[in-house]
């Protein structure tokens, strides 16, 4: 590839929203609203299904974040691998029955005290073309001693 | 939350202690199976104290003090974190948070998670939506 050419974006991620998904999710984290349990409270609260908790977008992003991130052309050496920081910016909330469609692009890296940071940009859309999640996801790598 | 909220009030804090077999469960859940958190064994041989928490599971608990102090998820529009030192199951985490600033419907909340005396998240900076 031409070094001056941008590689081209990734396909998007498609992700199906499941009820029992979203239950497994807010029991697994300790939720205890029935907004993400209990389909007749989402019901009566004006919802049409259960309501992911905010947290949730951790499940619909996994695929796109795991494909960037075992990007061979990135290289991220995966031993020395921690999640630095996180960030997450929310949109409509997200129900089951949703498809929701995330791409992940590499927004940056920098090298800082000898180690290198790499953020990955996602954005997750909902089947309305409505952006749900906007997420930026800090990995850094340690150097090897 | 009664009325709105004033710079420097301290949100409800959430005390949760993680049982001891959550991180299989998170695991689950998320998908993210990184040996670190579900075996024992692997994490002693990287240095670690043992199986430790996922970071975005306590991130989790940051979110659920922020939904639960605002009445639901609707409320929480941006969360940012940077994840420090390492938790671990079967002690309790507290997450503190205080309302930095007020503008409109807007409120902006500082949060921290500790675990054992140690800030494992320090400084999450929150949006809500009122």
């Amino acid at each position: 590839m031409a070094s001056d050419a941008k590689a081209p974006a990734p396909a998007p991620h498609t992700y199906a929203v499941g009820r029992e998904k979203i239950r497994e999710y807010a029991r697994a984290v300790g939720e205890t609203n029935p907004l993400h349990l209990d389909l007749d409270a989402a019901r009566a609260a004006g919802h049409q299904d259960l309501v992911a908790p905010p947290m949730f977008a951790v499940v619909y992003c996994a695929s796109a974040i795991e494909e960037a991130l075992f990007d061979p052309e990135i290289g991220i050496d995966f031993e020395m691998l921690l999640h630095s920081g996180q960030e997450f910016e929310w949109g409509p909330l997200v129900l089951a029955g949703d498809e929701i469609a995330t791409s992940v692009e590499l927004a940056e890296v920098y090298e800082r005290i000898g180690m290198t940071f790499y953020v990955l940009a996602s954005q997750s859309r909902n089947q309305r073309g409505e952006v749900v999640c906007s997420g930026r996801w800090t990995e850094v790598v340690r150097p090897r001693t | 939350m009664s009325g709105p909220p004033q710079p420097g009030e301290q949100l409800a804090a959430l005390a949760v202690t993680p049982d001891r077999y959550v991180t299989i469960r998170y695991a689950g859940a998320s998908g993210d199976f990184n040996p670190i958190h579900v075996d024992e064994e692997f994490a002693r041989s990287v240095g670690l104290p043992g199986r430790i928490l996922h970071g975005l599971y306590t991130m989790a608990l940051v979110a659920r003090a922020q939904t639960e102090a605002a009445g639901g998820p609707a409320h929480l529009r941006r969360l940012t974190v940077q994840f420090r030192g390492v938790a671990v199951p079967e002690h309790e985490i507290v997450v503190e948070s205080v309302v930095k600033e007020v503008d409109g419907n807007r409120v902006l909340v500082s949060a921290t998670a500790v675990q054992q005396g140690k800030a494992v998240i320090r400084g999450a900076s929150v949006e809500l939506e009122l």
